[in-house]
């Protein structure tokens, strides 16, 4: 056989065989910042229920396209809930499934220690370079974080020393390789299993800034599949609310 | 309007990016391209490779570890910082250092082939007629190589215009600074703005077509032995 011959038999080699979702898989678009909790929540579940949950981390913006254009995810786990609102008039999401998994912490941290005081006077000082926010326009943190700097009366003495995230993950790795002094992150990036990260932080006061309520949400496309109704019951088992609340959320 | 305030800002953000990168490019990428060709040192192999790396590396990825290298306490930023220009991340300077490196192959490989074109029968000829090895180079290896260096710079021009993943890791996204259009029709596609990012990306799709049709059009047709 000549090796061009070979060419297709490859080309088939490499494409062939898809592995198709099972009927007790679940494939769940999780917001990224929840990633923490979700890795030790999955294999819990997978453990309690016999399911599988195939997890797919990513923004917000990102999934909302992706799932209007057919992508094969049965559940959302949201960092809002704006958008499993969007997807519901959408008619892309199953109303009566949506509920609030968890509540985010908005919270001003910096990976050194003695920068961050505990009541955010450091905002007022202004002695650092930049402070990171994710995007205010595409992340529910970083509207959090712009409403904390206006209810403060910092947001034009702060402008331009803001960096942005792509989103709160992003705003978090500027911040922890230290290439901002400063960062508002969500308060699950930085605490973790009831220790927080090394540095120092100031715990934002909720009453500065709009509740960061956290959706999960049924997809039509994962209407019929048990693994999907069962993670979702699972989410609100004690035993995921255990993982939830060491991960700095609240209910 | 058609277009923002903010999104013609990206627009020209991007193209002073993409014309910065492309002129530091031809002054460092040429020297490499024709030592590469012309070298018969053992280590010209590794360096190659080391130029043709970031067609490999996931975009990402390069962009986190320039993060890391030219952040405060990264040895890129710890020179920098040494020499009184500061940490370089989330600075316009910043992202033409970061796409210089990731647009080097672009730049290097053309120019390679196109050295390689000319053989060693040209520049023994030069020699023959006295002209010093810089003489030669640039009397005729640099007018043969012509059109390598015309795709190279189109190549590395296209190539800046459209990066994404390493501005997104290094810039920031600071309107003005390092907001790019890439960047910015992302931004618009999170938000779920769909209208204003196919606005933007129209215009970036017909401006591109136009800049690589202005070049291809005006591309010397290849001549006999070139």
């Amino acid at each position: 056989m000549k090796p061009a011959h070979l060419l297709p038999l490859l080309l088939v080699a490499l494409m062939g065989p898809v592995t198709l979702a099972h009927a007790d898989e679940v494939s769940v678009a999780v917001a990224s910042n929840f990633t923490g909790p979700m890795e030790k929540i999955a294999p819990a579940f997978e453990k309690a229920t016999g399911h599988k949950a195939l997890l797919a981390y990513g923004t917000v913006g990102k999934f909302y396209a992706q799932i209007k254009n057919n992508a094969p995810f049965d559940v959302l786990i949201s960092a809002d809930d704006e958008t499993p609102i969007r997807l519901e008039k959408d008619g892309l999401a199953i109303t009566e499934s949506r509920f609030t998994y968890a509540i985010g912490k908005l919270v001003l941290w910096s990976s050194k220690p003695g920068v961050v005081d505990d009541k955010g006077e450091v905002l007022k000082r202004g002695d650092f370079r930049h402070l990171a926010i994710a995007n205010p326009k595409v992340a529910v943190y970083g509207a959090a974080a712009a409403e904390v700097m206006k209810k403060l009366g910092l947001d034009a003495a702060l402008e331009p020393k803001l960096v942005y995230g792509e989103n709160i993950t992003q705003a978090y790795q500027f911040t922890a390789t230290g290439n901002t002094e400063l960062g508002f992150v969500a308060l699950s990036q930085i605490y973790k299993d009831g220790q927080y990260a090394p540095g120092s932080y100031w715990l934002v006061p909720p009453t500065l800034y709009p509740q960061i309520r956290q959706d999960a949400v049924l997809l039509v496309r994962g209407k019929s599949n048990p693994a999907a109704a069962a993670l979702l019951t699972y989410l609100k088992s004690d035993a995921a609310k255990q993982v939830i609340r060491a991960h700095g959320y609240e209910f | 309007m058609l277009l923002t305030d903010s999104d013609l800002q990206a627009i020209w953000l991007t193209v002073r990016l993409a014309g910065s990168v492309t002129l530091i490019l031809l002054l460092v990428g040429t020297p490499i391209a024709w030592w590469l060709v012309r070298s018969k040192a053992w280590w010209k192999g590794p360096i190659g490779a080391v130029v043709a790396l970031p067609l490999v590396l996931p975009p990402s990825v390069i962009g986190f570890y320039l993060l890391l290298a030219m952040g405060p306490n990264g040895p890129v930023g710890q020179l920098t910082q040494a020499l009184g220009i500061g940490p370089l991340p989330f600075t316009f300077w910043g992202l033409v250092m970061a796409s210089v490196f990731y647009s080097l192959p672009f730049m290097v490989q053309p120019l390679q082939t196109a050295f390689e074109a000319i053989g060693e029968r040209p520049l023994e000829v030069a020699a023959t007629l006295r002209a010093s090895p810089l003489d030669a180079f640039f009397t005729v290896a640099v007018p043969l190589a012509r059109p390598g260096f015309l795709t190279a710079c189109i190549l590395t021009f296209a190539h800046t215009v459209g990066e994404f993943g390493v501005v997104l890791m290094i810039g920031g996204n600071i309107p003005g600074v390092t907001r790019v259009a890439s960047v910015q029709i992302y931004d618009h596609v999170e938000a779920m703005e769909y209208m204003d990012a196919h606005r933007l990306s129209a215009v970036m799709l017909i401006f591109s077509f136009l800049v690589l049709l202005a070049l291809y059009a005006w591309r010397p047709s290849p001549k006999k032995g070139e």
